[in-house]
């Protein structure tokens, strides 16, 4: 039998199950915290950071997603300081690669827009970085453009845990930390892919799109994933 | 030698300076057209997907963003290889009408009307909006309005009225809204209303400028601009057409695919805005003008009533060639009334409302071009893919280019006829830039290759000594 835990979310008293995530149970009593790289349905990484929250008696910020309830925890989703670092996180995310939102395909459409506009974020503090990346146009169906990429993972974890493909991985370190196919070799080039699409449905920018809609028409069906886990764990 | 700078030049688009050299005498020696800014497209389009070109390069100018969607849209329909529905090709044709008249009412009255109203030599100070407001309200009222008909029209048809995303390769993104269509019928007779009051006005106003029209770029060039199979006036589709000063076919329904034929481009040492000339003449003799006063000395007709009634009136007056670039705002009104009348022919149409408005397909060509009349004149996208769709060269031959062997030999006729060296005249010196004015020039949008408008004039001695400079901000 599962154990029971209670749990206090912005004063709030809420009942809870041991083994579930804070970002689990807070999005289960319809209490809201932010989050890039989660995806329902998908294991829980913690690389956005974006999920942070405050809990008594811890002295550093805990990502949401991967931190476990535990009976008695009394977790701030809300304070200034958090909704400082959460802006803080996406001007980061905005300065780090080249965000053009105007010439994007998911403007309008774009998690990373969404969250922006929700935090206020008006400007960027830090100077841009303006990397030079490619676009791999190799696939026949679908493009990526490293531009957009927040190395959420989304994709990868699509690939591995819902497609069984694992065509993706994360190569290199730090800021030169770059989304490839099989290897590094071109999308179009890897011969695991099964052109199934999973992998741009769950991808929350523009990074990934399937070829030929203009700017703002890429619109994504973001269910897909948690829809398939759902039904499988249904069987 | 002595050297005058207008740095930079005002109510134009983007960033210019001029430099006028005097001899020893004091008296205008040489004229120099310098553009400031570097914009880049060409290049650092490479590696794009080419369906994202329509909206990156309509990023190129916040005044006729549709232009360069437009022509950007067609070199993508010709490396998808296909044929846009016929209901897509007449709402791009409107969406282009609706742009021409707010850009023509933008630069007629926002920009040009305080130098043609107000007086070229009326006190700089007032010489502006704020002066029309005071002077001739209704005038003012007049181009407000009809500015805001044509971005409203934008807007209803695409959501946005600058860079709006609706014109795609293949077609445009969704059909007209027949509430659109039905609220437009209802605002154009206002709209004509505006620029038949104001071509009246025109006319009785243009003979106040005799100097003006005998030394604004008062000389013999080639002209250029694209016609349909009848030769009549097209803005959204045709060939090119290029005739001699004296009305002469030079090269007649030039397909564009072959426009590098007879289009070559230079670059001068002295600004960012490459010079186009007519290849089979060379460089610099092939000066050719594009634009208003081009498309309606290059058309046999306008293909309207209203339109085709004033083109006869302006060719009486001014006979079948105007070589004066001052007429580029006559001819600009004669164009937003064509463009208006077109409107109202597309909207009767009863496949205006029709659903079926985009072509799907992938890479089916390398190349593609794209060719449209822009409001300031002859638009030319050339791309080339590679089989993914991946941008590997782009060419954008821009209106204000082609003009600019012209506009930089209009300045040294305008600067011989009103600057002495000796007396410096604001009002002499305004008559320079507005001669740059009645091109139109759009500097942002025609260095994108290599890089400035404001504009800035400078007064230089025959040693070189600077003795004057003028410089708007």
């Amino acid at each position: 039998m599962t154990e029971k835990v209670k749990v206090r979310i912005d004063g709030e008293v809420i009942a809870a199950t041991a083994g579930q995530t804070i970002l689990e149970v807070a999005r289960a009593n319809g209490k809201y915290i932010p989050a890039l790289c989660y995806m329902e349905g998908l294991s829980a990484v913690g690389a956005c950071r974006l999920c942070m929250v405050q809990v008594a008696g811890v002295a550093r910020l805990l990502p949401a997603c991967t931190t476990p309830v535990q009976e008695g925890l009394a977790i701030d989703t809300t304070s200034s300081q958090l909704q400082s670092y959460r802006k803080i996180a996406l001007e980061l995310l905005l300065a780090e690669r080249n965000h053009v939102c105007a010439v994007c395909v998911s403007s309008g459409h774009c998690e990373l827009q969404t969250l922006a506009q929700e935090h206020g974020v008006t400007y960027v503090r830090y100077p841009y970085n303006y990397p030079r990346l490619t676009v791999d146009t190799t696939h026949p169906r679908y493009v990526l453009d490293h531009n957009r990429c927040i190395l959420c993972s989304r994709c990868v974890r699509t690939c591995a845990e819902i497609e069984g493909a694992h065509v993706w991985d994360m190569a290199g370190r730090g800021i030169d930390t770059r989304l490839v196919s099989e290897l590094k070799r071109p999308w179009g080039e890897a011969t695991s892919c099964t052109s199934c699409g999973k992998c741009v449905q769950a991808c929350p920018t523009g990074a990934m799109a399937e070829k030929g809609w203009a700017v703002e028409e890429m619109t994504k069906q973001r269910t897909v994933v948690s829809r398939l886990t759902s039904m499988r764990e249904g069987q | 030698m002595k050297k005058i700078t207008i740095d930079h030049v005002s109510r134009i688009e983007g960033h210019a300076k001029i430099t006028i050299r005097l001899d020893s005498a004091g008296q205008v020696a040489d004229t120099q057209f310098h553009v400031t800014q570097v914009r880049g497209f060409e290049k650092f389009v490479e590696g794009r997907p080419y369906y994202e070109m329509p909206s990156i390069t309509s990023r190129i100018c916040g005044i006729c963003p549709v232009s360069h969607e437009l022509a950007s849209s067609k070199a993508c329909d010709s490396i998808m290889a296909v044929r846009i529905p016929v209901t897509a090709a007449k709402l791009r044709e409107l969406i282009h009408c609706a742009q021409f008249v707010q850009s023509h009412a933008l630069s007629f009255f926002h920009l040009s009307a305080p130098d043609l109203l107000l007086g070229m030599d009326f006190d700089p100070a007032t010489r502006n909006i704020a002066g029309l407001l005071e002077e001739h309200p209704d005038a003012l009222r007049d181009g407000i309005g009809l500015r805001k008909f044509g971005q409203q029209v934008i807007e209803r048809l695409a959501r946005e009225r600058v860079h709006p995303s609706w014109v795609v390769p293949g077609g445009v993104n969704s059909p007209l809204d027949p509430h659109a269509r039905e609220l437009t019928l209802t605002e154009l007779p206002a709209a004509m209303a505006i620029v038949k009051r104001t071509l009246a006005l025109w006319k009785g106003t243009v003979d106040h400028f005799p100097n003006e029209i005998e030394s604004f770029s008062n000389f013999p060039t080639m002209y250029c601009g694209l016609v349909g199979p009848d030769g009549s006036l097209r803005l959204y589709d045709g060939n090119l057409r290029f005739v001699g000063s004296d009305g002469s076919m030079v090269a007649d329904q030039v397909a564009p695919n072959d426009y590098a034929t007879y289009i070559g481009e230079a670059t001068l040492p002295d600004s960012y805005l490459k010079a186009p000339y007519f290849k089979p003449t060379g460089f610099p003799d092939g000066i050719y003008r594009v634009g208003p006063l081009a498309r309606l000395n290059v058309a046999d007709r306008c293909g309207t009533p209203g339109a085709d009634a004033e083109l006869e009136e302006y060719r009486q007056r001014f006979g079948r060639i105007v070589q004066s670039g001052f007429h580029y705002h006559y001819a600009r009104l004669i164009e937003a009334l064509y463009a208006l009348e077109r409107m109202q022919e597309l909207l009767d149409d009863p496949s205006i409302v029709g659903t079926m408005v985009r072509a799907h397909a992938g890479v089916n060509d390398l190349e593609g071009v794209g060719v449209i009349e822009a409001p300031r004149g002859t638009l030319i996208h050339h791309y080339k893919v590679d089989a993914n769709g991946a941008m590997t060269w782009a060419n954008l031959v821009v209106a204000t280019g082609h003009n600019n062997l012209a506009i930089g030999r209009g300045i040294l006729q305008v600067a011989k006829r009103f600057v002495d060296g000796n007396k410096i005249k604001e009002g002499a010196l305004n008559r320079v830039s507005a001669l740059v004015r009645a091109y139109d020039p759009c500097l942002s949008c025609s260095t994108h290759a290599l890089g400035t408008v404001p504009l800035a004039l400078e007064l230089r001695g025959a040693d070189g000594q600077l003795l004057d400079e003028v410089r708007t901000e």
